[in-house]
């Protein structure tokens, strides 16, 4: 069903009792062109423009738990592209022109809101910093405005201006920048996919990858054994544990990050702010919470939940920037595993076992990467090499010596 | 999570600092670019059970290697790094 107005219309004067599922809920066939490993964010959009950019809809997504159980539902929603190394720049701003584009693309409200994102500067060398990045995002084409301190205060008057450790004195703001609702991107893909024949299997877990002669040739499954033209891997957070079914190791290290939200109050912060002394980022969900989260908790971790002392330094950081926060009572807090790449971005590239591609090392960047990433992934599928998009996300990267280091941390994971 | 150190007995984690896995062994006498890249880049990133450096900077200092499981963070074995020198 397409959804407009019209059907809207007729579903509430029935009583709202003819909507149908959105997807079908599949068991993997014997055979597919591509099996796609990983129902998150990026698997599901990989499926979309593999269908309808290049016409590939004998897909399968094959999914361990169910859709929107893992990262694409554990971000804070922020979309931008304020990125400043070659190689980066371009994709982000792709992504963000593809988010600009989506709901009409998938016919599925995703509550694009480009309200901006401001990143807020403590210091002269920091306003300094931000005016090389600025610079550069323009030179790409990317929209970036340098402001001073009289100019953040106009738009967001309640944080602490003057505090003696943080003083704010100004920003980079991106005001195509923004929020989407996590869930509808996940819902919207699978159904976009869904619409052009992929099917979506849940709650089937990757037991293996069968590798035949230097060539995937499928993947064993906890329904069996699922034969695959091609063989693609997008499960950040587990690419370690997937890759390692085929022999690979990858440089990449899992670690938490956590997020959280509080009680719903009125409307209050309608752009994103980041602090620019520590890492902390906040936002208000249109129900009204505000959304917010910092730093990786520093050590390895698969659990899906993280720890109090970085609990505590996450509401320390946004006391420091809004004081008023501590009337408020945090309602929930929640983790999710990332894959920590050894230069903080990510990797989207074939690997050395033919016919197979691998979609990793998103850090805590991949939610804003959804589209640009499936897109690019699709193409370096379909065609076997990667886009001039994401010609820089090369695995063996870190072999030839070009490293993309936006934070310029070195090969130490935990501080991307 | 909290971690005993051999110095200081049981500590909470936030006064540890860590650099990550104490699993990958320096090359030295190698000059095979693929060893090096190994060594500094790649990663086993076990679900299960890793040794990995910490520093008990807000305590005695010393470097330790703890035994840790990554899935539930559970601590099977903590010793210092002149232990692990020797061993």
């Amino acid at each position: 069903m397409k959804y407009s107005a019209l059907s809207l219309l007729r579903n509430a004067l029935t009583g709202n009792r003819n909507w149908k599922p959105v997807w079908r809920d599949m068991s993997p066939r014997e055979e597919y062109d591509v099996v796609i490993v990983g129902g998150g964010g990026h698997g599901l959009s990989t499926a979309h423009y593999l269908a309808k950019v290049h016409g590939i809809t004998n897909v399968a997504v094959i999914e361990k738990g169910y859709v929107g159980s893992g990262n694409v539902g554990r971000n804070t929603t922020i979309i931008r592209s304020n990125y400043m190394m070659p190689g980066n720049t371009p994709f982000y701003e792709w992504s963000l022109k593809l988010w600009e584009g989506l709901e009409q693309d998938i016919n599925y409200n995703a509550m694009v809101s480009q309200r901006g994102v401001l990143n807020l500067c403590h210091s002269d060398a920091q306003r300094d910093a931000f005016a090389r990045r600025g610079n550069a995002m323009r030179m790409s084409g990317v929209d970036a405005e340098l402001l001073d301190q009289d100019q953040v205060r106009a738009m967001v008057p309640y944080l602490d201006f003057d505090g003696a450790r943080f003083p704010i004195r100004g920003g980079l703001l991106q005001p195509r920048g923004g929020t989407v609702r996590h869930d509808a991107v996940a819902w919207g893909y699978a159904r976009a996919a869904d619409s052009r024949g992929v099917d979506i299997c849940q709650n089937c877990e990757v037991t293996g990858i069968r590798v035949e002669a230097g060539r995937a040739v499928g993947v064993e499954t906890t329904k069996g054994f699922v034969r695959a033209k091609k063989v693609a891997l997008a499960a950040a957070g587990n690419s370690s544990r997937v890759a390692a079914m085929a022999g690979l190791r990858l440089p990449i290290e899992t670690h938490v990050l956590q997020a959280f939200v509080s009680e719903a109050i009125k409307p209050l912060i309608d752009t994103v702010i980041t602090f620019g002394a520590g890492h902390f980022y906040i936002s208000q969900s249109d129900k009204g919470g505000l959304v917010f989260g910092g730093d990786l908790d520093g050590y390895n971790s698969y659990a899906q939940r993280g720890s109090l002392p970085l609990v505590e330094h996450v509401m320390e950081e946004g006391m420091a920037l809004m004081p008023m926060l501590g009337r408020l009572r945090v309602v929930r807090s929640w983790g999710g595993v990332m894959d920590m790449s050894m230069d903080g971005s990510p990797i989207i590239d074939r690997t050395p076992i033919d016919g197979l591609y691998l979609n990793a090392g998103w850090c805590y960047g991949g939610f804003k990467a959804t589209p640009a990433s499936g897109w690019c992934f699709a193409h370096t599928i379909a065609r076997d090499e990667p886009h001039e998009l994401n010609a820089a996300f090369r695995l063996d990267r870190f072999a030839t010596g070009h490293l993309i280091d936006e934070k310029g941390q070195g090969p130490t994971p935990n501080l991307h | 999570m909290r971690i005993t150190c051999p110095h200081c007995g049981e500590r909470s984690v936030d006064e540890f600092t860590t650099i990550g896995s104490a699993e990958p062994v320096r090359p030295e006498s190698s000059t095979d670019p693929a060893h090096w890249v190994d060594y500094v880049y790649v990663r086993t990133n076990p679900a299960g059970q890793h040794r990995e450096w910490f520093h008990h900077v807000s305590g005695c200092r010393a470097w330790i290697e703890v035994t840790r499981d990554t899935r539930t963070h559970a601590i099977v074995g903590v010793r210092t790094a002149s232990a692990v020198r020797s061993a």
